[in-house]
């Protein structure tokens, strides 16, 4: 069970947003992908959950290739997305919102289950099923933006900047969060962030992106020991 | 007395086909953003295809429940064979805005000219299912008829039946995050092109019955370039905008409303004045508020 | 500076040039030519006031038949109660049906394309029904409107149909000139400029509203003047004279012609005049059943803008242009 990345890149229009990157991702791993603003991350991410088909190269997940498939196929293949900023419907009720992620469900007795140990693990939001999305504050949105992902059971998660516009106390809960779920239900993970400090701290592997290319990748604990790391982008 | 209770029944019986219209148009916004100028088409259509059917079975109630299978075999094919290769091949460019509305009015008059072409474009009448003669209270008949009230039974069934399906199974859940953010519900897996789809045919399968229920209910006749449904297109649409095009329950106060409207400016006032009212009710609610009697606060235009 | 007014005159140059070869030609084809010369200068005010716009102003208008009705009552009744020269009619005719579009317009430009067109398309399938309603109007038999037999100082062999033929020339050169003009102005780079991208526009201290309103104005006005033409060529206005399908065939016109551009007008015209024709052979060749009679020429025009927009969706010259440009530039690259 692995990822592997091979070749891959993505344009817009003219321009290169990503240049030919290979990685392998190990099953289990909490992988946090870091670097500044327009270094690729987000063009990666979505070139992998399908949101951008344009994309060159391969992405195979056990086997199963990512690219040119489209993200509402990759769910049912268990690899979920929850894009930038929060990924919730302000429209729709909490309870709305997570039983979304499970609609593609033929068996939905077994999404039932999955939505009772979820809200068990966050009885915050158990509380608020009823109300509208919109009522959440930013972190609870962000956790329901998850737990919506966590609804489609999948191997494989893909979260772009869960921390975006939140205040450090509300991230860190979301990264020990995200810490959690990676160990307990055995999820492999894609953590794209700009907060590369905070990420990295609960991360197994790093990769730091620069201009479309790997620019250093290692262990978590190398890359923040990494002096040209901890210069360009710890900001230490 | 009379004369004003009479007035409320009629602005039902006509604000109810008007809501079954509005309902159809707004089905298509929510899912596709776009104001289907063909569904006036669609309806037409489906009516005809009622009418076939009542030829054959005798049976006005069948041929309703047929016309609204046909009208949603519309709506679908409309939407996955025309609307989906227009949205592939304009995605850009000047026009790209402005497309979908050329189109579907380009398609409202291919399926007219066809229709005309096919049956010819003298009258065809579909006779009331039940008498059309208004109840007799104390000596006084009211203009509210077992016609009438089969109408608007028949629509506020619907209406309640769309608001269960919509609000308590898992296709409205679909249907409803689909349209509110296409990408997230693609993100959680939802099919979001043939939940498109599956809009477009509820939409012709409404469109259908306000077709086919309107005209027993008015002269009977069926032509292909009925004024009727251009104008049950216009009412739709007005009523859609009173009830701010988003939300399925503005379609039906927003068509009940404007019933109710019309029916008073028929009565008190003059014939004639009917669709100066409706014109000037849009205008109005155009610029006092573009959200709807019912609206959320969003700009109108996305 | 200079450049301009050079470029300037040439155009002019180039109309005066167009006027003088039409004038030639008018005298040498039959009467029905020269009746449908007169048509298609109508087509082409009416289709220009379209793509003025759709395709400078990013809106859409469902309803010009109806301004166009309202330009040709208004020539119509200046013309019979007041006697007014024709050329005094043709101007009230552009200015009423401004105003109606400038109230219109002010409207439209708070909304977005399917308000503006749902709105529209009401005006067009309502006009007619309030037509009959007022007895200034005349009801359904509408009104006469002659404008009167051409001068005899042109000689005893100068048809009616000529004349009409040389006041619908005329009057859509001189259009189509100042059209061509308003557009290099100012006001037309203001409109390319709002429909490309509004929030720039306005970010850039264009007043959008403003300019959507004016857009709207003038293209009524436009219109208007196409419904006076119009009213000249069948001597009548009646709420029968602009039915919906007038409005379709002008959208038709207008995106065959290309919506980007006035110049190619005279194909969305010539269209336009053609289908009726083509439309009647096909019919006779069916053995002239009423169905088809009644009904062809409105398929064909539906048709014919469905496949346009399906498949040519920026007009054909300009696909044609864009090809050409880009195996230049395939060219230039080898």
């Amino acid at each position: 069970m692995s990822l592997e990345v091979r070749e891959v890149s993505v344009h817009h229009g003219p321009i290169r947003a990503i240049n030919k990157i290979s990685f392998d991702v190990q099953a289990g791993e909490l992988v946090a992908m870091i670097g500044s603003n327009g270094a690729g991350k987000t063009s990666l991410l979505r070139a992998l959950s399908g949101l951008n088909r344009s994309a060159e190269g391969s992405a195979r997940w056990n086997g199963f290739e990512l690219l040119h498939t489209k993200p509402e196929i990759l769910v049912r293949h268990g690899v979920s997305h929850v894009s930038e900023g929060k990924s919730v419907i302000p429209e729709l009720t909490v309870e709305d919102n997570l039983n979304l992620g499970a609609l593609w469900r033929r068996d939905q007795s077994q999404a039932h289950r999955t939505r009772q140990s979820l809200l068990d693990h966050f009885p915050r939001l158990a509380e608020r099923m009823k109300q509208s999305a919109d009522t959440l504050s930013g972190g609870e949105r962000q956790m329901l933006a998850i737990c919506r992902a966590m609804m489609s059971q999948p191997e494989l998660l893909l979260l772009d900047e869960p921390s975006l516009g939140l205040a450090p106390l509300i991230v860190a809960q979301i990264f020990e969060t995200i810490r959690d779920l990676t160990t307990t239900m055995g999820l492999t993970v894609i953590l794209v962030e700009q907060n590369a400090m905070s990420a990295l701290k609960v991360a197994d592997q790093g990769i730091v992106l620069n201009l479309g290319s790997i620019a250093a990748i290692g262990s978590a604990q190398s890359l923040i020991a990494d002096p040209k790391v901890r210069a360009a982008y710890l900001g230490y | 007395m009379y004369q004003f209770i009479n007035t409320i029944f009629i602005g039902i019986t006509s604000g109810a086909i008007y809501s079954l219209m509005a309902i159809a148009l707004v089905l298509v916004w929510r899912s596709t953003r776009v104001v289907n100028f063909a569904q006036a088409g669609m309806a037409l259509l489906s009516t005809y295809i009622g009418y076939e059917f009542i030829q054959r079975f005798h049976s006005f109630w069948l041929a309703l429940f047929l016309a609204m299978v046909a009208g949603a075999g519309i709506g679908a094919l409309v939407d996955s064979i025309f609307m989906r290769t227009l949205f592939r091949r304009v995605a850009h460019g000047p026009i790209a805005g402005v497309a979908p509305i050329i189109a579907t009015l380009g398609l409202l008059g291919l399926i007219r000219a066809s229709l005309g072409l096919a049956v010819g474009n003298s009258d065809v009448s579909i006779r009331p299912p039940v008498s059309n003669v208004g109840y007799t209270i104390s000596g006084h008949t009211l203009a509210f008829s077992p016609l009438k009230l089969v109408i608007v039974s028949a629509a506020v069934f619907l209406m309640i039946a769309l608001s269960i399906l919509f609000s308590k199974t898992n296709i409205g859940l679909s249907l409803r995050a689909s349209a509110f953010s296409p990408e997230i519900a693609r993100l959680a897996g939802v099919r979001v092109d043939r939940v498109r789809t599956l809009g477009w045919a509820i939409a012709g399968a409404a469109g259908a019955a306000a077709g086919m229920l309107q005209t027993p209910s008015g002269t009977g006749a069926l032509s292909p370039d009925s004024l009727d449904f251009s104008l049950l297109l216009v009412f739709g649409f007005i009523a859609a905008v009173i009830g701010g095009l988003e939300s399925l329950i503005g379609a039906v106060l927003g068509g009940v409303l404007l019933g109710l409207v019309l029916a008073f400016v028929l009565t008190y006032m003059s014939g004639s004045l009917v669709f100066i009212t409706a014109f000037v009710l849009l205008i109005i609610v155009l610029l006092v508020r573009p959200q709807g009697i019912i609206g959320m606060n969003r700009g109108r235009r996305a | 500076m200079h450049k301009l007014k050079s470029t300037n005159l040439t155009r002019f140059l180039f109309f005066v040039l167009l006027g003088v070869a039409l004038f030639f030609l008018g005298n040498r084809v039959d009467e029905l030519r020269v009746y449908q010369g007169a048509t298609l200068s109508m087509y082409v005010i009416a289709i220009a006031s379209i793509i003025l716009l759709t395709g400078y102003s990013g809106q859409v208008s469902l309803g010009h038949g109806a301004l166009m009705a309202i330009g040709g009552y208004a020539a119509a009744i200046t013309r019979e109660h007041l006697g007014w020269p024709i050329w005094i009619c043709f101007a009230v005719a552009v200015l009423v049906a401004a105003l109606a579009g400038s109230v219109l317009g002010t409207a439209a430009a708070r909304l977005s394309g399917p308000y503006l067109a749902g709105t529209t398309l009401a005006l067009a399938v309502g006009l007619p029904s309030i037509a009959n309603q007022f007895s200034i109007l005349g009801g359904e038999q509408g009104l006469l409107f002659d404008v009167g037999a051409p001068p005899a100082s042109m000689g005893a062999d100068f048809t009616q149909y000529k004349w009409y033929f040389w006041i619908a020339a005329l009057t859509a050169l001189i259009v189509m000139w100042w059209l061509q003009n308003i557009l290099r102005s100012r006001y037309g780079r203001t409109w390319r400029a709002v429909r490309g991208n509004e929030v720039a526009a306005e970010l850039a201290g264009i007043h959008v509203g403003k300019s959507k309103t004016l857009a709207f104005t003038v293209s009524s006005g436009v219109a208007g003047l196409a419904g006076a033409v119009l009213a000249m060529t069948i001597s009548t206005v009646s709420p029968s004279a602009f039915p919906l399908s007038l409005s379709f065939s002008l959208l038709t016109g207008a995106v065959l012609a290309g919506v980007s551009t006035l110049s190619g007008v005279i194909i969305g015209a010539l269209t336009l005049v053609a289908t009726p024709e083509i439309a009647d052979a096909i019919s006779r060749r069916l053995g002239s059943s009423e169905n088809v009679t009644t009904n062809l020429p409105g398929l064909l025009v539906s048709a014919l803008l469905i496949i346009v927009v399906l498949l040519v969706p920026n007009g054909p010259l300009e696909q044609l242009r864009s090809a050409r440009a880009r195996k230049a530039r395939e060219a230039t690259h080898q």
